[in-house]
């Protein structure tokens, strides 16, 4: 490749960070990978296997001495069998066109995370990739059946695949979510459900986000199991509604979307629970979706939040810290104090049902040392989600981004564990090298400004 | 044997001998058959933190399923994988160990798809805490993945802690003929079945369902069948089953003698299968070998390099 084609790899959906990479190898087959990672491995050459680079904790930021694997020429759906209602496919599919190939047989393929349009499953499987429905149809994890992968000694190994049930260690559920540190993903079996039936979705606006927080809590102790409940702040309604006109009831500080699914009858009669749950909650309106075409558009306002901050800011970083669901309440107005302690604004856009919040933090790149300020802001989020019992990290992995606060969640001694596990599967330390764990130095940070197709609106970044 | 009281005990405990192996009531008692000190979770009881506002809770590993399943149940919620040998008296430690699920794997998954943390002895005698504690988490290696149906062999686990469901309000059985079209057409069906199993013999078909009694009715009726006593389950569940192999539905009728569950996923019995894992009984652990990667060796060796563990094979 040309340098200028170089450029195109230089970062992924974390456009704080960039790195060139010496080269970037294209290859079409899972030999032409195999045959590559057991070079690099001869070579000790170190390598970054790259999807559509949409990670958004640079999880596959390129290392300026090491070479760019990109597997988006292996897109091909190898096997679908709907009558066992699995799939498997190369690592550059993506992610929606299982659920494409599978509609024709009623199936589809669970986990949605927001750039589900162009992110590959072999990205979602090496950073266990989440969306909106996790709290009832888990994540990535929780579909892959089997995977057959190169690892970084160039070893070639497959796990499960065939039955839904596994014998000894689950192999599979260890190498899901490993960041690209253990190898990289050749063919992987998903498992399919059958599309549910019938949705009932109601969005209900909230004078504050406490109420919209209280709705939450008596959905989840009614012993409804919705797929979804999002919550989106009045900043990110703003966006929402520059963005694609989505339209919200006035007055509101928070707008929840609640979603039911399941055959007909059982829809039928949880949605008069729902209904009433929410009505109780005092909310300024309530819309029930009436159509397909209603539903969607509750969505569409849902998901395109994320790009829509864009109208509202130059910049902006997302985080993706969990906090127990019930202390939702307290880690927003935190965040909004630190919020106004520092000046920056920050739109909410978060998974209620799971605890899992995406601060949009907002700033001007060009104002100096603006990135440095909102990346301190995220910083103290992250540390307040760890001190709240949380995670630092629900769905968009460690990365180059939260390394250094991975010391916040664990011991030395499990790091350590962690360390011994990834020399067992990369003794050189030549897969993906630099990200999940602390101590390298840091790549500076950069200004770049979002990313072209979140400013097209086309990916979003949850 | 060893029964240490506290997670520092255990760690103890693990170091206390050069060969060690954790059990719980030993349900199934293949699992732990080998030359190594025992390392009983009898005392290490209770469930430390339960929230149901949070679909979590943390229970140190020799907990009777049963107390959770009391104390879930208490809340309205259950455990959706349907853990077997409760009545015998189970552990939740032995669950992850064994990876054992029940016929209510079916619908949102096994035990591997509810568990979130776990803490547990490395070989090396470090008492480790990896995954999480609330229901989304992404930070780190999937430890408490691996060690499902690891079989005590890459450490001793001492407390999970698990994702819970809101317990549906009832359930219908449903009991018709078997025929493998008939299965996948129900599987793939709008009605969302919450088991689905084929009893020995191989002719009939059990079909669960879940949800609002008057929705079930509906259901049922379309679906077809005779309603039966839902204590069909409790009767699978506790059936002391002496083999389970992974299988695909395409293979029910090679295991025609076995109980076919999780819509021909697992099959359980108690005549030796031509491939499988031995619960109970003299058979060997893995009957008809199984497939092993270098890479288990050199996983086994970092988390145990002194093989304080039995390893797989012995």
């Amino acid at each position: 490749m040309r340098p200028v084609e170089l450029a195109a790899y230089e970062s992924d959906g974390l456009t704080a960070f960039h790195t060139r990479p010496l080269a970037v190898v294209v290859p079409e087959t899972t030999d032409e990978v195999i045959a590559i990672v057991r070079l690099c491995h001869e070579l000790r050459l170190p390598f970054v296997a790259r999807g559509s680079g949409t990670s958004l904790s640079g999880g596959s930021l390129p290392i300026a001495e090491g070479i760019v694997i990109a597997l988006n020429r292996l897109n091909r759906i190898l096997k679908l069998d709907p009558a066992q209602r699995k799939a498997v496919v190369e690592p550059g599919v993506v992610n929606t066109q299982v659920t494409t190939g599978a509609a024709p047989f009623g199936l589809h393929y669970a986990p949605d995370p927001s750039s589900q349009s162009i992110c590959t499953i072999g990205g979602n499987v090496a950073f266990n990739s989440g969306g909106a429905h996790c709290l009832k149809y888990g994540m990535t994890a929780n579909h892959v059946l089997g995977i057959k992968a190169v690892l970084a000694t160039g070893a070639v190994v497959e796990w499960g695949g065939a039955s839904r049930e596994r014998l000894g260690p689950d192999w599979c559920g260890l190498f899901t979510g490993n960041e690209g540190l253990f190898g990289i993903a050749l063919e992987i079996t998903l498992q399919l459900l059958p599309k549910a039936e019938c949705f009932h979705t109601v969005l209900a606006g909230y004078r504050t986000l406490e109420q919209a927080g209280d709705a939450v809590s008596a959905v989840i102790a009614s012993g409804l199991l919705p797929g979804a409940i999002e919550i989106m702040d009045a900043l990110a309604l703003e966006a929402a509604v520059a963005a694609v006109h989505a339209e919200y009831p006035p007055g509101c500080e928070a707008v929840l979307i609640v979603e039911l699914e399941g055959p007909r009858e059982v829809v039928a009669i949880e949605r008069e629970k729902l209904d009433a749950i929410l009505r109780a909650s005092a909310p300024v309106e309530m819309r029930p979706a009436r159509d397909a075409e209603e539903r969607l558009a509750i969505w569409k306002g849902r998901k395109s939040a994320f790009s829509a901050v864009g109208r509202l800011s130059p910049d902006f970083i997302v985080q993706d810290g969990v906090v127990p669901r019930r202390r939702l309440g307290e880690a927003l107005r935190r965040i909004a104090e630190m919020s106004q302690e520092t000046g920056l604004r920050v739109a909410n856009v978060f998974h209620a049902g799971d605890g899992n919040l995406h601060p949009l933090i907002l700033f001007d790149g060009r104002e100096e040392g603006a990135l440095h300020r909102a990346e301190d802001l995220a910083g103290r989020i992250l540390k307040m989600c760890v001190e709240m019992g949380g995670s630092i990290t629900g769905e968009h992995g460690i990365g180059v981004e939260k390394r250094e606060f991975l010391p916040d969640m664990f011991t030395a001694d499990e790091i350590d564990c962690m360390q011994r596990l990834r020399a067992a599967f990369d003794p050189l330390g030549i897969a993906n090298p630099g990200k999940m764990f602390p101590g390298k130095e840091a790549p500076a940070l950069s200004h770049v400004g979002l990313h072209p197709l979140e400013k097209a609106g086309v990916i979003s970044r949850e | 044997m060893m029964t240490p009281a506290t997670l520092t005990e255990l760690r103890d405990a693990v170091l206390s001998a050069p060969r060690v192996i954790a059990v719980g009531a030993q349900t199934k008692p293949r699992l732990s058959a080998v030359e190594a000190v025992k390392i009983s979770t009898r005392q290490l009881s209770g469930i430390t933190e339960y929230e149901p506002s949070e679909f979590t809770f943390t229970a140190l590993a020799g907990t009777p399923v049963r107390e959770i399943i009391a104390a879930l149940d208490a809340k309205g919620q259950y455990l959706p994988f349907d853990p077997m040998l409760v009545e015998a008296g189970s552990t939740i430690g032995g669950v992850v160990a064994s990876g054992l699920s029940g016929p209510g794997r079916f619908r949102y998954g096994g035990v591997r798809d509810f568990i979130l943390g776990v803490r547990f002895v490395d070989g090396l005698g470090r008492l480790l805490k990896l995954g999480g504690k609330v229901v989304k988490n992404a930070a780190g290696f999937d430890v408490p993945k691996f060690l499902v149906g690891s079989l005590g062999r890459f450490g001793a686990i001492g407390e999970v802690t698990f994702k819970v469901f809101p317990k549906p309000e009832s359930t219908l059985t449903l009991q018709m003929p078997f025929s493998a079209e008939k299965m996948a057409q129900l599987a793939n069906s709008r009605f969302e079945l919450d088991a689905l199993d084929v009893p020995p013999g191989g002719e009939t078909m059990l079909v669960r369902l879940a949800g609002p009694a008057k929705a079930l009715e509906a259901l049922a009726k379309e679906i077809g069948g005779k309603i039966i006593d839902n204590a069909v389950w409790r009767e699978i569940r506790e059936t002391p089953w002496s083999f389970k192999t992974d299988i695909t539905p395409d293979q029910i009728n090679d295991f025609k003698t076995a109980h076919v569950s999780c819509g021909g996923n697992v099959a359980l019995s108690n005549t030796p299968p031509p491939r499988g894992m031995t619960l109970r009984g003299d058979s060997p652990l893995w009957i008809g070998g199984r497939t092993r990667f270098a890479i288990e060796a050199v996983v086994k060796q970092a988390l145990d390099p002194q093989n304080r563990f039995p390893t797989l094979d012995d």
